[in-house]
């Protein structure tokens, strides 16, 4: 029985953070997130060479083939360092493709991703925001050997600097019949940009498909019958973002404790007064919480348990309700100087509330653990 | 991770519950000679007590065991694994790691039979988070200490006939965890009085006790003189599992859950309010957050660390749960939350109305929320004493 970490991935841990402290400081971070195109190729190159990016890809496709608990320790020092890269969108995508798409379509495209070259991410919401198959609306129309697709994706992670597109499209009148279609940048009638988000660590936008020409060979599994993997993939997303949340909410829970401790007022530090130090007792508890329930989460997915889905829910819910309020608490307890654009806080607040909706929020992972609890 | 047992480990599962299909069969009833036969057949095998050195008659049970012994017992819902609860849960420890060899002799067969009970008198009226501020005085004369003072939120004083008690033999050292020395009396002894204290739910489970110049032999005394509150606070740090609790909160959660689907308010089953299901399912997950956390500190402390303060996470969660379950049942029962006893429209003979009265026995007992946050705080975020 072991519910955490092998010493290898500590080893891990304590290399990718020694590598985001001396290339991506918080300094570090704003410039390159202030920067005209808002992210850092050498250095995401460079964590591609380290096998950071292809960590948990299949070995034959050029990935390093560990598994996603391996991948998690990563992810929670890159969250932990706001580090701006499409990382988490890359993974969906080339999971997608690895575990829905055939051997031809494996090798067309993992290897780009895994060493770095290519950026991909997964388009699944629409107009009418919501996670259910019903609000797929994008459209199919096959010509020949080729497919047609009109539509218009929103809230697409990292779409403007992505190359390839996981995308989630209609094929038929039942709701559940939808079809993932990898669509990439450069064919015609694809456009992507990104939308000027409140947390300038993580890009969000909208992917726009007119009349856009993908081969049939494009089609990951069968047309039609696909929401079983979106909803897999839109799991795995809710699992990666939380692994992330659960550095980034570590972080501000530090930042906030040892302002604490420097900030004298009343001739005390203000960690000493019971005002200050229980909320911040009440975040570590919150935090190690939902540590615990994303760490098994993460587990639960590697392993196809049989309680995945309701373990990602409960994970992604936990955070997604805790992480919000923890930062404002650290932001509060800065007093004024929190509400300024210098001192760091802000950027997690700002992460917090990018964290909220990504792939389900609070009240829809609660009601799928209803519905999971038979309620 | 890795969530696997070892050969060893399934072996002894198996047996755990070979035991349990044998013992607990479908629709038995728990009578009186049920349960006797229960905790004889619990302590053949050394159940009772199973963390415990087999020398002085535990059964000597490593870490995973145990776990794998309260996990399997608890989903069955089985009998407690011994009823002398104070004994097992901190006097016994207190006395194997600090008694004499004729106290061992003298008090352990008996806690692992259930002879009789124990209670614990650490609190005093005055002293209660600050527990070290005590004052009962306690003054040597010959080869008896003689006692003089009051203990209060004594559990269970009027059932028992052992109490462990801290007392102060010295007022003039630099700390007041200083001069405090535990003593082990007899609840008979001449001077004692107890006065059962009635608690907001009606009942009386615990009692102020008063001490009249009650005389207690040096030979009772539990480690040096002096230095009880090392004695008491390593055995209080000996009790961290919280998977009994845990599966306590489940069957909680169970029994809210059907009590929502057979409440019918407005024409609509309450399992169908929005507002309902969402705080159910919030206190589900707060459940298995704690149910993965102990998890977390089991693998630290089978990788031989100690555990430390993050302990008071997971009771922290209680608290919040014991109270929360109670909130949501009473809400979940509209205007006949507010009714004690009787039938219709009283659900449940008015249980869940008691059971949010009660919630203080477990939520103040082992140190206050908010002396866990300070816990938390101080010794873990390492923020400044107050």
């Amino acid at each position: 029985m072991n519910f955490g970490f092998t010493e290898e991935q500590e080893l891990l841990r304590a290399e990718v953070r020694r590598f985001l402290e001396q290339n991506a400081s918080l300094e570090r971070v704003r410039e390159i997130v202030e920067g005209a195109d808002a992210t850092d190729p050498v250095l995401w190159a460079r964590m591609a060479e380290l096998g950071w990016v292809g960590l948990a890809m299949p070995e034959t496709h050029g990935g390093v083939g560990l598994d996603l608990e391996t991948l998690l320790v990563v992810l929670e020092e890159t969250g932990r360092a706001l580090f701006p890269s499409a990382l988490v969108s890359t993974v969906i995508a080339a999971k997608a493709i690895e575990r829905f798409g055939s051997e031809s379509q494996r090798a067309r495209w993992i290897p780009g991703l895994a060493d770095g070259s290519k950026i991909g991410t997964f388009a699944f919401l629409e107009r009418s925001d919501t996670l259910s198959p019903g609000g797929v609306e994008t459209a199919v129309k096959p010509d020949g050997d080729e497919l047609i697709l009109s539509g218009e994706k929103l809230f697409v992670t990292d779409a403007a600097s992505a190359d390839l597109f996981v995308v989630a499209v209609r094929s038929g009148v039942d709701a559940d019949a939808i079809s993932l279609v990898v669509v990439e940048r450069g064919a015609s009638g694809v456009s992507a940009e990104d939308f000027d988000g409140m947390d300038l660590t993580k890009r969000i936008g909208r992917l726009t498909l007119d009349e856009a020409r993908i081969g049939q060979d494009c089609v990951l599994g069968e047309q039609g019958a696909a929401w079983e993997a979106a909803q897999w993939l839109l799991d795995l997303g809710a699992a990666l973002v939380a692994a992330e949340a659960v550095g980034s909410a570590e972080a501000a829970l530090e930042i906030t404790t040892e302002f604490a401790k420097e900030r004298i007022q009343f001739d005390e530090q203000i960690g000493k007064f019971q005002g200050v130090k229980h909320p911040l007792a009440e975040i570590y508890v919150e935090i190690e919480s939902f540590r615990s329930l994303v760490y098994y989460a993460v587990w639960a997915l590697d392993q196809d348990a049989g309680d995945a889905r309701l373990a990602v829910s409960r994970a992604k819910a936990y955070c997604a309700d805790t992480f919000p309020d923890a930062a404002i608490m650290g932001v509060q307890l800065h007093g004024g100087v929190g509400y300024t654009w210098e001192y760091d806080i802000q950027l997690y607040l700002k992460r917090s509330k990018w964290v909220r909706p990504m792939f389900g929020d609070a009240d829809y992972h609660y009601e799928r653990i209803a519905r999971f609890g038979d309620l | 991770m890795d969530f696997q047992l070892t050969k060893e480990e399934e072996a002894f599962r198996d047996e755990v519950r070979g035991f349990l299909d044998e013992n607990l069969p479908e629709g038995h009833v728990r009578t009186p000679e049920f349960l006797a036969d229960w905790n004889r057949k619990i302590r053949e095998r050394r159940w009772v007590g199973f963390s415990w050195p087999s020398d002085v008659g535990g059964g000597g049970g490593s870490i995973m065991e145990q776990v794998i012994l309260k996990d399997e017992m608890a989903r069955r819902k089985a009998p407690a694994l011994g009823t002398c609860f104070m004994g097992l849960a901190w006097v016994g420890p207190s006395i194997i790691q600090y008694g004499t060899e004729e106290q061992k002799q003298k008090y352990i067969p008996d806690i692992l039979d259930a002879k009789y009970q124990w209670c614990t008198g650490y609190s005093e009226p005055d002293s209660g988070s600050d527990l070290a501020s005590l004052k009962c005085r306690c003054e040597r004369d010959g080869d008896e200490y003689v006692v003089n003072g009051q203990k209060t939120w004594t559990s269970i004083a009027m059932w028992s006939k052992m109490m462990i008690l801290l007392v102060r033999t010295d007022s003039a050292g630099e700390s007041k965890h200083d001069g405090i020395t535990c003593l082990l009396v007899k609840m008979d002894s001449p001077g004692i009085e107890v006065r059962p204290i009635k608690n907001m739910s009606g009942g009386a489970i615990f009692a102020e006790v008063f001490f009249d110049g009650v005389r207690v032999p040096v030979e009772n005394r539990l480690g040096a003189e002096g230095e009880g509150w090392k004695v008491t606070i390593s055995a209080l740090a000996s009790e961290r599992s919280s998977i009994a609790e845990v599966h306590g909160l489940i069957r909680k959660i169970d029994e809210v859950k059907a009590l929502a689907k057979s409440t019918v308010r407005g024409g609509r089953a309450m399992n169908e309010d929005s507002g309902i299901r969402r705080r159910i399912a919030e206190a589900e997950t707060k459940i298995e957050a704690m149910r993965l956390n102990g998890m977390r500190f089991l693998t630290k402390q089978l990788k031989g660390e100690p555990l430390g303060s993050e302990t008071s996470i997971n009771k922290l969660h209680r608290a919040s749960l014991e109270i929360g379950l109670g909130e949501l049942a009473l809400e979940i029962l509209g205007s006949s939350s507010t009714l004690m006893s009787g039938d219709d429209p009283v659900t449940d003979e008015g249980s869940w109305a008691r059971f949010a009265l009660n919630w203080p026995e477990v939520v103040i007992g082992g140190g206050t929320p908010n002396i866990q946050r300070n816990i938390i705080a101080e010794r873990i975020l390492g923020l400044p004493k107050d």
